[in-house]
């Protein structure tokens, strides 16, 4: 009987009406912002709280945002990271950390029944704001970030893109892996971190998100509590702008592998780019859709020549990438060099069809909603709001700015942006 | 004593509130195809799977991965939709659409807006019957097929690890195969032996069609009527069992390969609970492999990680939903200045001591609450949802279990872990792989062989 009861009650209260997410935004009582979407139907919530505190902060210590956010959860309070995590899985809770180029990120996800959520929320504000920073958990976390990067070095792929980024980037914060490299991770000490934790891991540099079935009391309370206890701090200076691509430059780099890897690309967008819907609806057709792009149609359906073959931007606080990559064959690299990059060119110089545009307009629209549907798409995508400071109704008009892309605009936009003559191209593989 | 009250509170809320209660709902038409629905109404989206029962698991010696090479050439065209029209067609539709073969599965899907359902249906029943398979198309994606090896496995030396292991792990289990198959195979398949594949497997009564989202039950059961139903059946003979030798001591295996870090994978030979007579001991099995390393502070991570600090990282792994008798899978990188050998050493301590003490209860109530949370947080997903119907159902467990399982798990014992561990983790019925790793830079091919010794 209780189950059927359930089922009835699932029914009821998912009948609300589906229109893209609805944020609501406040902020703390120290400044801090939040953004919160209320979701129905399942007793669950994510919380997450981002700071600007991703690898473009390392400066000269190249991977120390990213031990640093390591470090978080290895100790905190009076709670050694075996406490921690038994403090999050016994209520079956999941707690993530990480870091991104612009980014560094605490979240939790929870069962909504109060005793649970309030434990799993209890230790993640100990992480956030007591953070123990213990001499032996350190040395530990800093030797298996060691053999991390060690075993990157095995993966051609890998290679490839931290070429890439150091090819493209040169000097810039973005140039370098957010793991670090091994020269640099190794002369760490655990002040070094504390000193980084102490400098970015403050009120005036964090935004709260919150998305699940709570109601916004709850949520106000959460984010309050949260952040109430870090020090206010000062905003971090702001990243510098990327310096334009000079020249073009083909890398090749030896590695024991059956295939080579391939990525290629220049300087591409930021967030908010007033080019951004051009580009990005440009590049869903040249290589953003999957087996009906044009690279995929080129490369794989008509040559055989790889498995996956694509493009994306990147879209960062500053200029992300823009990237095209493929492997394939060791000695069949050329011919999907050389194809890659006429099919660029005819792109760029051509612009779509207004048939494949249309058609990509179709798939982007048609499958808008499935853009966030679950909680999981959706937090990301108020996180990125929240972030890059979009607008709120940033979902809601996507649609419609997808519509106003033309054919022109796109020829335009990648005339202007992703020059063929100016591409970087980087080559990992065996003869 | 106080824990215990708080465990048997979040033990009994989430079972009767949380638990999948949403119904599903089953029709099979009259030729055979079995439907399965399950409405979400939190999104208007809508995830149509198409699940066969066939994989490497059914693959005889020769034509090793021809399952996942057919899953490729079933997006080459039919009569009505030539190559390339599905996807350009699903596209447009606005939907996301992909395959995945299994060793025991090979399942086709569709993620659409959910008024675009119909246009999902009418491909999928086109292609169940209608493939036109053409020795061209076979030839360009044959390629495709191998790049997509060398990507996966040969060029990254723990999925080749892995690939040896399991062909030594298994005497005469089709598990010994790689679901993507021997590059030898894959090299030599001709367009007969894909028809044939094709003829024998893909019918609507070797099929199962799941939705999931927010959609009527009866709707969709109509509408798979309208398209699938004329669909003819074909005669599926039953599978010969292949049923694994017993194993009657340890296998030790040493992989080189151009490397940076050493690794150790270790397996049981453990049953599943499509084999198991007890059905309990493959959930028992499922929360042992929870306390091993079900987060951060299951014992690897805790003890191995952290603790002894001895392993840069430890895992271990169970399928349960596996259609044939499973491995029980260890794994472990060693910090530096330790042995693949302490890491073999150090993970069968921990075999010693699930076989020798009870797990405490905190730890069991640890597993069962995540087990739980889980539960609600997987229905996030509609693809998943359909994911664990798809498999239950064609592994032949069948779906109904899906919804079992916190149920199951919940009722697990410590007495009942410990049984398992003595029962099946046997130094007998276990297999070893070290990698051994050998320069990036330098490496290169030398003609001579050292001859079989085990070299540590």
């Amino acid at each position: 009987m209780r189950n059927s009861l359930c089922t009835l009650l699932l029914l009821l209260t998912s009948q609300s009406v589906f229109s893209a997410a609805k944020i609501e935004y406040w902020q703390t009582v120290q400044g801090s912002p939040v953004y919160f979407v209320k979701t129905e139907g399942l007793p669950m919530v994510d919380v997450r709280v981002i700071f600007d505190a991703g690898s473009a902060r390392d400066g000269d210590q190249q991977g120390i945002a990213s031990l640093t956010s390591g470090l978080l959860d290895t100790g905190a309070g009076d709670l050694t990271a075996d406490d921690i995590a038994q403090q999050f899985e016994s209520v079956g809770a999941q707690f993530g950390e990480g870091v991104s180029k612009d980014t560094a990120w605490v979240s939790v996800r929870s069962l909504t029944k109060e005793e649970l959520l309030n434990k799993a929320l209890k230790t993640m504000k100990l992480i956030l704001t007591k953070p123990a920073f213990n001499e032996m958990d350190f040395q530990r976390e800093k030797n298996r970030t060691l053999a991390g990067l060690k075993h990157r070095e095995e993966s051609p792929g890998a290679l490839a893109n931290i070429e890439f980024f150091k090819a493209l980037y040169k000097d810039h914060p973005y140039a370098h892996p957010e793991s670090g490299i091994v020269e640099t991770v190794s002369g760490f000490s655990v002040d070094d971190l504390r000193k980084f934790y102490t400098q970015f891991y403050v009120a005036n540099n964090a935004k709260v998100i919150i998305v699940g079935d709570v109601d916004k009391k709850q949520a106000e309370k959460i984010a309050q509590s949260l952040i109430e206890d870090l020090p206010l701090g000062v905003k971090p200076d702001i990243i510098p702008e990327v310096p334009f691509t000079a020249k073009a430059m083909t890398k090749k780099i030896h590695f024991p592998s059956s295939q080579t890897h391939v990525l290629a690309g220049v300087i591409g967008m930021k967030r908010g780019d007033k080019d951004y819907l051009s580009l990005y609806v440009g590049n869903h057709i040249l290589g953003g859709s999957g087996l009906v792009s044009k690279l995929t149609d080129e490369v794989r359906e008509k040559r055989g020549l790889a498995y996956s073959a694509y493009s994306y931007f990147s879209p960062l606080f500053r200029k992300g990438p823009f990237v095209m990559g493929l492997q394939t064959r060791n000695d069949q690299t050329d011919k999907a060099v050389d194809v890659m990059q006429n099919t660029l060119k005819a792109f760029v110089q051509n612009g779509p069809t207004e048939k494949a545009l249309i058609a990509a307009k179709k798939n982007i629209t048609g499958g808008f909603a499935m853009r966030f549907d679950t909680n999981s798409k959706l937090i990301s995508y108020v996180s990125m709001i929240a972030f890059y400071q979009l607008p709120l109704d940033y979902l809601d008009t996507f649609q419609q700015r997808v519509q106003a892309v033309t054919v022109d605009s796109i020829k335009d936009a990648f005339k202007r942006r992703v020059k063929p003559e100016l591409i970087n191209t980087i080559i990992v593989g065996g003869e | 004593m106080i824990f215990r009250v708080i465990l048997i509170a979040l033990i009994c809320l989430p079972i009767s509130a949380y638990s999948s209660s949403v119904k599903v709902h089953e029709r099979v038409l009259k030729n055979g195809l079995k439907v399965l629905v399950k409405e979400d109404h939190r999104s208007p989206v809508v995830v149509s799977q198409v699940w066969y029962k066939v994989g490497s698991s059914y693959e005889p010696g020769g034509i090793t991965g021809i399952s996942h090479m057919l899953e490729h050439m079933m997006f080459k065209g039919t009569e009505k939709h030539p190559a390339g029209e599905f996807s350009r067609i699903i596209a447009e539709n606005g939907g996301n659409e992909n395959a995945f073969t299994g060793r025991d599965y090979t399942a086709y899907f569709q993620t659409m807006e959910k008024s675009r359902l119909e246009v999902s249906f009418k491909l999928e029943a086109d292609r169940m019957r209608n493939l036109k398979l053409d020795a061209a198309e076979l030839k360009k994606e044959l390629q495709v097929v191998t790049e997509e090896r060398r990507m996966r496995t040969d060029d990254k030396p723990r999925s080749k690890t892995q690939e040896y292991f399991m062909a030594m792990a298994f005497s005469n289990s089709p598990y010994k195969n790689p679901v993507i198959g021997w590059p030898s195979d894959i090299a030599h398949y001709q367009v007969d032996d894909l028809q044939a594949w094709y003829q024998l497997w893909y019918a609507p009564n070797n099929a199962t069609l799941v939705v999931v989202g927010d959609v009527k039950a009866e709707e969709v059961v109509a509408l798979a009527d309208k398209y699938f139903s004329t669909l003819k059946t074909s005669i599926i003979k039953p599978l010969k069992p292949q049923a694994e030798v017993k194993q009657v001591g340890v296998r030790k295996t040493t992989i080189k390969l151009p490397a940076k870090l050493p690794y150790i994978l270790m397996g049981y030979k453990v049953p599943v609970l499509n084999s198991a007579k007890d059905k309990s001991e493959a959930y028992a099995l499922e929360v042992l492999a929870g306390i091993l390393d079900g987060g951060n502070s299951a014992r690897l991570s805790s003890q191995l990680v952290r603790g002894q600090q001895i392993a840069v990282s430890a895992g271990a792994g169970y399928n349960m939903t596996a259609r044939m008798p499973e491995l029980l899978m260890l794994d472990a990188t060693p910090v530096e200045g330790k042995t693949v050998f302490d890491m073999e050493y150090a993970l069968k301590q921990q075999v010693y001591d699930l076989q020798r003490e009870l797990i405490s209860a905190e730890e069991l109530q640890r597993v069962k609450a995540q087990v739980l949370a889980s539960a609600v947080y997987q229905r996030d997903s509609n693809f998943y949802q359909a994911m664990q119907l798809g498999m239950f159902e064609t592994v032949g467990i069948g779906w109904e279990k899906a919804d079992e399982y916190v149920e199951k798990i919940n009722q697990i014992t410590a007495e009942q872990v410990r049984d398992v561990a003595r029962k099946y983790l046997l130094e007998d019925h276990l297999s070893i792989a070290y990698l051994h790793p050998q320069p990036i830079k330098d490496h290169k091919q030398t003609g001579k062989v050292a001859g079989g010794r085990h070299e540590k």
